[in-house]
């Protein structure tokens, strides 16, 4: 099947659905494609280095005339009309926003498969170009306020003074919230973050910031990795939080987003104006309306002297990072819809990745789909169970041991009662020398196991002492035995004691 | 030469020299094995063993009641010869092999000194003579198990004979049989005050348990096998030296017995496992593969962007396995270190306890490739470690450093004490496919974030990797 690759007709869209790299696996996949000429301009990728890739550069036309469209933004009405009956589009399609162009396709007998629709599950993670895209505009988010922050992230001590390092806040854990804290806390800067999860506290920690806590309990995983609405009192729990943060740190950067539903508005305009003059916030939600109240989507705006970022088009800022990116996570999309790799893809409803992808099938909507369960959510705490068997274990063996050592003795008291002295002495010596070993072999370093078990085999070669005794025999069978014996016995005498020898002559130290 | 000790000390004062020998010699065993404790003394300790063991036979051939002396120097002089010629020629990587046949010699020699002396022994009487008929009866029993079970082992470590267990119906049954078997035969063989029928019967019994005890254990299991099958010929000896009334041998035997069952006991511990469930076999059998689950994607990485990793690093660890000796990889492991510290870059090893066939198995492998034995950590002192490391590279390790046994507490390995490498920055996996490790467990090490898949043989992969470092 053929592959087009078009220029991207949306206002300051800067990203490209294929990266060279991405084009050379897709035609491994025995697909072909077609590059739009100029397609990758702006994110770095020129016509030559598609060619090199095994691309055909070609007009406008033909490339969206492919049987497999590859884009990053839902097409306009005009650039439904160029496609073919009976394509399939990829792309960001967003289905909740746009239920005329989803009928226009289905009408069409396009097939839609929208990358904002990938599940949250494990398998699927090398294709959730939401993350991908989120982690760019959380690095982008901390770029974007330290341009308009008029100091250090860093604290340092300099001839001319003491600067304090900048104090940096960051709303929401997600994908964007975690690339947010590991941009600031790289930079220097003391990270706090907040997230309605509980869950997520060690993620943040893990990455070098301060987990701000709410005296608060409720349940706020919704099972599909993403947040939920909370209820009114922890609200207003949170806001107190907010509204103290607001008047203590430089730079906050919300990235709080309910799936399908406006953004919630956390920082107001009384928390904005109670901010130092300098301040920068930055708004990743501002797309779905922003977190702040006084976010203007696409605008940094200023009050107070507080400067809001509301730019919607973070990822598009980074153009050839998020286009590789983009691409990778549509390669392995196509890679799982092309199981043959013989350049066929088939649209497996079994599989619930593609299931969730596919917004039209052959003229049908199959939008929304059916609900994926993500164990993402709170696992619940799974340690007690261990430790307690644990101590369990430890006490009944404790207690078996003092058993065990009595009924031994109690055996040892008893025979020695019936059986004759002669045999005690030896039961003795052998008893004695059993605890001996033990003491002893203990003491070996675990590097040295395989030189104790050859030594081990070579003084066991000692039974070679008992064969002597009976090689004198006058018997001739009982010597043959014996002098069979001696032999076998001492390959493992000398053997033993020369490869031993040989490894430990490995052993060596640093020089 | 007889006459010339008696000539020289006396009859009574010859039994006491010979005694005194003896005891010298096990109290240089002792040092021996204590010696092995560090690399330092090591050689000090193998010297001590070789001491003893001179010391002990000379005072054995110099004894007067040995004659035959022209058989025995033979005998001596061809058992060395073969001895030197496998310990000179082995390769490290077959050790195990070494090991396992070493230990079926010292079996079949405590059966033939059990027979030797039911057939031939002192004047005894009453009690005294029932407990030797019983000493012969065990020795020759755990003689002929120690044979056995080692043939098995060495053929499957050389790879004779199929690695995986087998599965004969009613294995246990037949195990608690031969057992009962041997014992009622023990008890008619005293009664009769010694039987030769029941002694051979009991020694055919012997052979085939042990050789089914091993062939019911599988290849990974044989850590616990081999140091199993030590402990065995320890208690052989021990057992010759009850029946000949020699205290050298039973303190040797008792010895090398106890090292064996605490290696075994490390073994097991570090696989946590019972000692019972390692030797009943079949470990992986009732475990459904469940492949169904979900574990993510692999990342699959290249020769040249593991350099660039393993360049960037400040510090790196790396944990072989089994795979990597059967790669031969050890070798050019030495050199990408060797590059690496060159460079500044801490490069240590962190060794499982059960990794490789034989308890401190990837000790010498490292050690003959020449990697200095004190960058090579045990799994203790190195997990705590992981957090701070960039890099840890693993080559031919699968389950020993599999996060399930830490994380699913349904998992078949769960518990098991496992090198923690998913702590670190980067894991790189070393592996020829994505097929599942011995005990048959998905490793979700490969899937984690963090860790990226070398695909192909062990050798080559870590070649290309020096080449580009």
């Amino acid at each position: 099947m053929q592959i087009g690759v078009v220029k991207e007709s949306v206002a300051n869209e800067s990203r490209v659905a294929a990266s060279p790299s991405s084009i050379s696996q897709l035609i491994k996949l025995n697909f072909s494609v077609t590059v739009e000429s100029g397609a990758g301009d702006k994110a770095s990728f020129s016509d030559s280095m598609y060619e090199e890739a095994g691309a055909i550069v070609s007009s406008a036309e033909s490339a969206w005339q492919s049987d497999i469209l590859l884009k990053v933004n839902p097409p306009s009405d005009g650039e439904v009309e160029k496609m073919k009956e009976g394509a399939t589009l990829i792309g960001f399609f967003w289905p909740a926003q746009n239920e005329e162009l989803m009928k226009k396709l289905a009408n069409r007998k396009i097939n839609v498969l929208a990358m904002d629709s990938v599940p949250r599950i494990s398998r699927a993670q090398s294709m959730d170009a939401l993350s991908s895209m989120a982690n760019i505009a959380g690095y982008r988010a901390v770029v974007e306020a330290s341009h308009c922050f008029g100091s250090f992230f860093t604290g340092q001590i300099t001839a001319a003074g003491k600067v304090p390092p900048a104090k940096v806040l960051i709303i929401g854990a997600g994908v964007a919230g975690l690339a947010a804290i590991g941009t600031a806390g790289s930079l220097g800067a003391i990270v706090r973050a907040f997230d309605t999860r509980p869950e997520v506290k060690e993620q943040i920690e893990s990455m070098g910031a301060e987990f701000l806590e709410l005296d608060f309990e409720e349940e706020a995983g919704s099972g599909d990795g993403y947040a939920k609405v909370m209820s009114k009192e922890f609200i207003e729990a949170e806001m107190a939080l907010f509204a103290e943060q607001a008047k203590d740190v430089d730079i906050i950067i919300t990235t709080a987003m309910i799936p399908g539903k406006p953004a919630p508005k956390l920082i107001t305009e009384d928390m904005v104006r109670s901010m130092k003059r300098g301040s920068v916030i930055v708004d990743l939600a501002a797309l779905g309306g922003g977190n702040c109240e006084l976010t203007e989507e696409g605008k940094a705006v200023e009050v107070d002297g507080v400067t809001i970022i509301g730019y919607s088009d973070m990822p598009a800022r980074l153009p050839t990072q998020s286009s590789q990116l983009y691409a990778n996570n549509l390669l392995n999309l196509l890679k799982l819809l092309t199981p043959q790799k013989n350049g066929q893809i088939e649209l497996n409803f079994d599989d619930e990745v593609i299931r969730n992808v596919t917004v039209t099938k052959q003229g049908e909507i199959t939008w929304p789909p059916p609900p994926v369960k993500v164990s993402a959510a709170p696992a619940p705490k799974k340690e007690a169970p261990t430790p307690v068997a644990k101590k369990e274990e430890k006490s009944a063996s404790g207690m078996g041991k003092s058993i065990t050592m009595l009924i031994g003795a109690s055996f040892y008291v008893w025979l020695a009662s019936v059986a004759p002295p002669d045999f005690m002495q030896h039961f003795t010596v052998f008893i004695l020398a059993c605890i001996i070993g033990y003491y002893v072999v203990w003491n070996v370093t675990h590097a040295l196991h395989t030189p104790l078990m050859s030594v081990t085999n070579a003084i066991s070669g000692i039974i070679v002492v008992g064969a002597i005794l009976q090689i004198s025999s006058t018997t001739p069978l009982v010597m043959w035995i014996a002098v069979f014996a001696v032999l076998i016995a001492f390959i493992n005498v000398v053997g033993g004691f020369v490869v031993t020898k040989r490894m430990l002559k490995m052993f060596r130290k640093e020089d | 030469m007889e006459n010339l000790l008696n000539d020289v000390l006396g009859q009574g004062n010859n039994m006491a020299l010979f005694n005194a020998a003896y005891f010298v010699a096990a109290i240089l065993f002792i040092f021996s094995l204590a010696g092995l404790s560090k690399q330092e003394s090591a050689e000090h300790g193998v010297w001590y063993g070789i001491i003893g063991m001179l010391i002990a036979l000379t005072a054995t051939i110099l004894s007067p009641q040995v004659t035959n002396l022209q058989y025995l120097i033979i005998a001596m002089a061809i058992g060395g010869a073969i001895g030197v010629r496998f310990a000179v020629k082995v390769e490290m990587t077959q050790m195990p092999e070494l090991v396992a046949m070493l230990h079926s010699f010292v079996g079949l020699a405590a059966v033939a000194v059990g027979y030797n002396s039911f057939l031939e022994h002192g004047e005894l009487a009453g009690m005294m003579k029932s407990i030797h008929l019983v000493e012969v009866f065990l020795g020759v029993f755990i003689g002929a198990v120690t044979f056995t079970g080692s043939v098995v082992a060495f053929g499957k470590l050389r790879g004779m004979i199929s690695s995986s267990p087998l599965m004969l119906p009613h294995r246990h049954k037949m195990n608690l049989l031969a057992g009962i078997v041997s014992f009622a035969l023990m008890v008619y063989f005293v009664q009769q005050e010694g039987h030769m029928t029941s002694l051979i019967v009991m020694t055919v019994i012997a052979l085939i348990f042990g050789w089914h005890l091993v062939a019911s254990i599988g290849g990974a299991d044989m850590p616990v096998v081999v140091s199993m099958l030590n402990s065995y010929s320890g208690w052989a000896a021990a057992a010759a030296g009850f029946m000949l009334g020699n205290d050298l041998l039973i303190v040797t035997g008792a010895l090398v017995g106890s090292s064996g069952a605490i290696l075994s006991y490390i073994m097991c511990r570090a696989m946590n496992r019972s000692f019972i469930s390692v030797i009943a076999g079949g470990f992986g059998q009732e475990v459904t593969i469940s492949s169904d689950q979900d574990y993510g994607d692999y990342v699959e990485t290249s020769a040249e962007e593991v350099a660039e990793m393993l360049k960037n690093a400040k510090s790196v660890i790396i944990t072989p396995g089994y795979g990597m000796a059967v790669a031969q990889a050890q070798y050019p492991v030495y050199d990408i270190t060797k590059k690496l510290r060159d460079k500044g870059v801490n490069v240590r090893f962190g060794i499982h306890p059960v990794a490789g066939r034989l308890p401190g198995h990837m000790n010498v492998l490292l050690a003959e490739a020449k990697v200095p034995y004190d960058i090579v950590l045990e799994m203790d002192e190195i997990n705590d470690d992981f957090d701070d490391t960039d890099v840890v590279l693993v080559i031919g390790a699968n389950d020993t450093v599999n996060p399930s046994a830490a994380e699913d507490p349904n998992s078949p390995i769960a518990g098991m004490p496992v090198l923690e490498v998913w702590n670190a920055r980067h894991v790189v996996c070393f592996k020829r496919s994505m097929n599942p490790g011995y005990a048959g467990v998905q490793n979700p090490l490969f899937f984690k974030d963090n860790s990226s898949m070398l695909f192909g043989d062990a050798k080559d992969s870590v070649e290309a990797i020096a080449r580009a470092i």
